[in-house]
């Protein structure tokens, strides 16, 4: 039976109310399996794919992602053309890029980060327009701001049920959060999951709701496990990362930072990883204990939080198995979407919350800007990643980085490419001397009341060229081949293309 | 007073290294030409060496380099480059009787007057490595006087001696004791040798506290991990150190009152004590007024 019997009654307007639509019978709730799909093409079909529009993607698989390059095989299959692509970031497994961009499938990028052949690509100028380089919070803000228009969300997941609700903390390519991907779901126009492990309704909790979701396609695979993330991040052997890690935590120390309740957030890199194993020994030693760790989450941070040494685990990605472990199992390691992590758009983020954050660097200048994406030779080969995030969001902004790497200088006149700006950077931690950021005059004063061998930068730079001599400025012809945006939406830097690169 | 708790090798090939070892804060540093460069690379490293001894500031961290035996054809040209880089001591191998000394010596001499070096101010430390060294300990360690110290190299001496390391050193006891003995009664230093099981920390804690026991100075290291765990060994307890201070304060009381006795609590304490606590301070990189 359909409509009632009050249906020819129901007037379609009422006074002192407005216009109304009136009741015109119940709708039978589609069936569970009406997302599935089975194939990639059939559900691309079905979701309208067309030429010119934005896909998105995530990279929870980092290194071992496969969803990227099948997807834009697909795609270009279809013979679709001008896309834009939105992952939150690329790297050396998506060399095969280069071809889609050469035939006129992918017009446009912006990314986090890129390494590799497609990198070096992109250096040489391969591409017509220039990418656009976003540090997390940036897009997110982006995103959610719709600003960044996603017309269809391509999201790999280790599981999901048939209705999409997905996870990244089970299955056998676990990765842990899917913080990422989550702002994708909540905006994209089309979201379709691509997922390894079908399993029965209801997964929960769900990273990614059955709300946001369009389609489902079950794949075999959506990436190596080898190069999604290893058992344990270990810890750094090497004498000079350790050297720079504990004179970092000697320096956070000094600073006051470690107090009952502070907040913390390491970056990666094997100096700024240990500062982890530092700051437990002193929290140990004076029975302090940390309200939060964020950002990216390693063993050595769920090791913090089993033994009681800090409150929470706030991930937005999980940097190996042993934290996409805790993910699934302790109830203090959260998973946090980017937008909740960084965007700066919003009422307020976590990185706002930050007593310290310690980041690595390429490159730091002499007015502490420092540089995570371009290489002494000026080609991309790095990601923004949540440097400038965390960097204006925390209190205390550590920057670690050996003086030397090989025969380069790390401390230089100019960093080749701005990506994060000094203002919002501290203190400069290296093997041969810390450098104070001139505006905190009582920091230096701490640093130098605790012993620590505070230098000035130009000191440490001149330092530097003792050893390496002055390297001869790098030349770029007039081609910006990437634009770096900083975390409001403004333009911090150009990358141009280096002279004797062009294709 | 010099301390030399730590010294760190450091190969002569390996310019990353030798560029900026002392950032571990060693309190000597010992750029090694022998061991540990093959003979291929012999010139290379003692180029290496030279250019670093030239050209790099150690902000202060004494410099030694170990040469090659004066019985290879290496030794003497090491000794020169040495030298006119600007060591400031020689570390000779396989030391065997107070002769090798000599020879040595005369080379430094030499090398000192073409180099325009002060006289004398290139210093040696013999390492000891064989039974015959061992028993000839004595005269090695009064066989010069640039000699600041005498280290033993446990490896070789127990291949000599034909047996093995344990755990507990058993068969370095006699070897360490009579040289510490000897280092002590010519007043220079005497220096442990390395320990190299790196991952085994327990067992070089326990080798170390051993090494303090028996009365030696220091230690060789090979890792810059291997550091802080030497100084804080040979770093006095803080209940001694308060107690040092104590009696040196009493000391310089006693001094400037002209008595010849120091009393502290009602007792009498001996010139040994009121030396040992001036060692512990010196330790500790308190200066003893």
């Amino acid at each position: 039976m359909s409509g009632t019997r009050n249906q020819c009654a129901m007037p379609t307007h009422i006074p002192n109310y407005g216009p109304i639509e009136p009741f015109m019978g119940a709708h039978k709730a589609a069936e569970g399996s009406a997302k599935l799909f089975a194939s990639l093409d059939a559900a691309l079909d079905a979701l309208g794919a067309h030429s010119g529009m934005t896909v998105s993607f995530h990279h929870h698989f980092r290194e071992g992602d496969l969803i990227v390059n099948m997807v834009l095989e697909a795609l270009a299959r279809r013979g679709l053309r001008d896309l834009s692509l939105a992952p939150s970031s690329l790297s050396s497994v998506h060399a095969p890029l280069i071809d889609f961009i050469k035939d006129g499938t992918i017009r446009r990028i912006r990314t986090s980060g890129l390494r590799g052949p497609l990198a070096d690509a992109i250096s040489a100028g391969l591409m017509d327009e220039p990418i656009l380089i976003q540090s997390h919070g940036g897009r997110a803000r982006a995103i959610d701001g719709g600003e960044l228009v996603i017309d269809l969300a391509v999201l790999g997941v280790p599981s999901c049920d048939e209705r999409g609700n997905a996870s990244g903390a089970f299955g056998r390519s676990a990765c842990g959060s899917l913080g990422y991907a989550m702002v994708d779901a909540r905006n994209a126009k089309k979201v379709l999951l691509l997922s390894e492990e079908i399993v029965p309704y209801p997964l929960a909790p769900a990273s990614i709701r059955q709300d946001y979701v369009d389609a489902i396609v079950a794949i075999d695979s959506v990436g190596d496990p080898s190069g999604i993330g290893k058992g344990a991040t270990r810890m750094t052997r090497d004498p000079r990362e350790l050297l720079i890690a504990g004179n970092a935590a000697a320096a956070i120390s000094a600073a006051g930072v470690i107090r009952q309740g502070f907040s913390l957030q390491t970056g990666s890199g094997g100096a700024s990883l240990a500062v982890v194993r530092f700051l437990r020994e002193m929290m140990v030693e004076r029975g302090v204990k940390a309200s939060f760790a964020l950002g990216g989450i390693t063993s050595q941070l769920v090791r913090l939080l089993e033994e009681g040494l800090v409150g929470a685990l706030f991930d937005v990605q999980s940097f190996d198995l042993d934290a996409a472990r805790s993910l699934a199992s302790n109830p203090g390691h959260r998973e946090m979407d980017a937008s909740y992590y960084a965007n700066p758009g919003l009422k307020g983020c976590a990185v706002d919350a930050l007593d310290v954050v310690v980041l690595s660097a390429m490159e730091v200048d002499l007015e502490l800007n420092v540089n995570v994406i371009t290489g002494s030779d000026g080609v991309i080969r790095g990601a923004s990643g949540g440097h400038c995030d965390t960097a204006a969001g925390a209190a205390l902004t550590v920057v670690v980085a050996p003086l030397l790497r090989g025969r380069l200088p790390s401390v230089v006149d100019r960093v080749t490419t701005i990506v994060t700006p000094g203002e919002s950077v501290d203190l400069l931690v290296t093997d041969r001397g810390i450098a104070v950021n001139p505006r905190r005059p009582e920091l230096a004063e701490s640093l130098r009341g605790a012993g620590l061998p505070v230098r000035d930068i130009d000191w440490l730079k001149r330092l530097a060229e003792s050893y390496t001599g002055i390297p001869r400025p790098l030349e770029f012809d007039d081609r910006a081949i990437a634009l770096v945006e900083y975390r409001d939406g403004t333009i911090i830097d150009l990358i141009r293309r280096p002279k004797g690169l062009s294709r | 007073m010099k301390l030399r708790r730590s010294m760190l090798y450091v190969p002569g090939n390996a310019p990353s290294m030798l560029r900026d070892a002392h950032i571990y804060g060693p309190d000597s540093l010992m750029f090694d030409l022998e061991d540990a460069v093959s003979p291929r690379e012999k010139d290379a490293a003692r180029h290496l060496v030279f250019r670093a001894l030239k050209d790099y500031d150690y902000e202060g961290v004494e410099r030694v380099v170990r040469i090659n035996g004066l019985d290879t054809p290496h030794g003497l040209e090491d000794i020169a480059a040495v030298v006119a880089g600007g060591v400031d001591a020689v570390r000779l191998p396989k030391t065997d009787g107070p002769e090798d000394i000599a020879e040595v010596e005369r080379a430094v001499e030499a090398a000192e007057k073409r180099f325009k070096r002060e006289p004398g101010s290139v210093k040696l430390i013999a390492a000891i490595e064989t039974a015959r060294g061992i028993l000839a300990v004595k005269e090695i360690a009064s066989a010069s006087p640039r000699l600041i110290a005498i280290a033993i190299g446990a490896e070789d001496f127990v291949t000599d001696m034909h047996t093995s390391r344990s755990a507990d050193g058993v068969e370095l006891l006699t070897a360490r004791s009579l040289l510490v003995m000897a280092a002590r009664a010519a007043g220079i230093m005497a220096l442990d040798t390395v320990y190299s099981s790196l991952g085994d920390e327990e067992g070089f804690i326990r080798e170390l506290r051993l090494a303090k026991q028996l009365g030696f100075d220091g230690k060789s290291v090979i890792h810059p991990s291997q550091i802080a765990l030497t100084h804080a060994v040979f770093m006095p307890s803080a209940d001694e150190l308060a107690k040092a201070r104590r009696i040196v304060a009493a000391a310089a009381e006693a001094e400037a009152k002209g008595s010849g006795v120091v009393a502290l609590d009602g007792k009498m304490i001996d010139k040994p004590i009121v030396e040992r606590a001036l060692r512990a301070l010196a330790l500790a990189g308190e200066a003893s007024s």
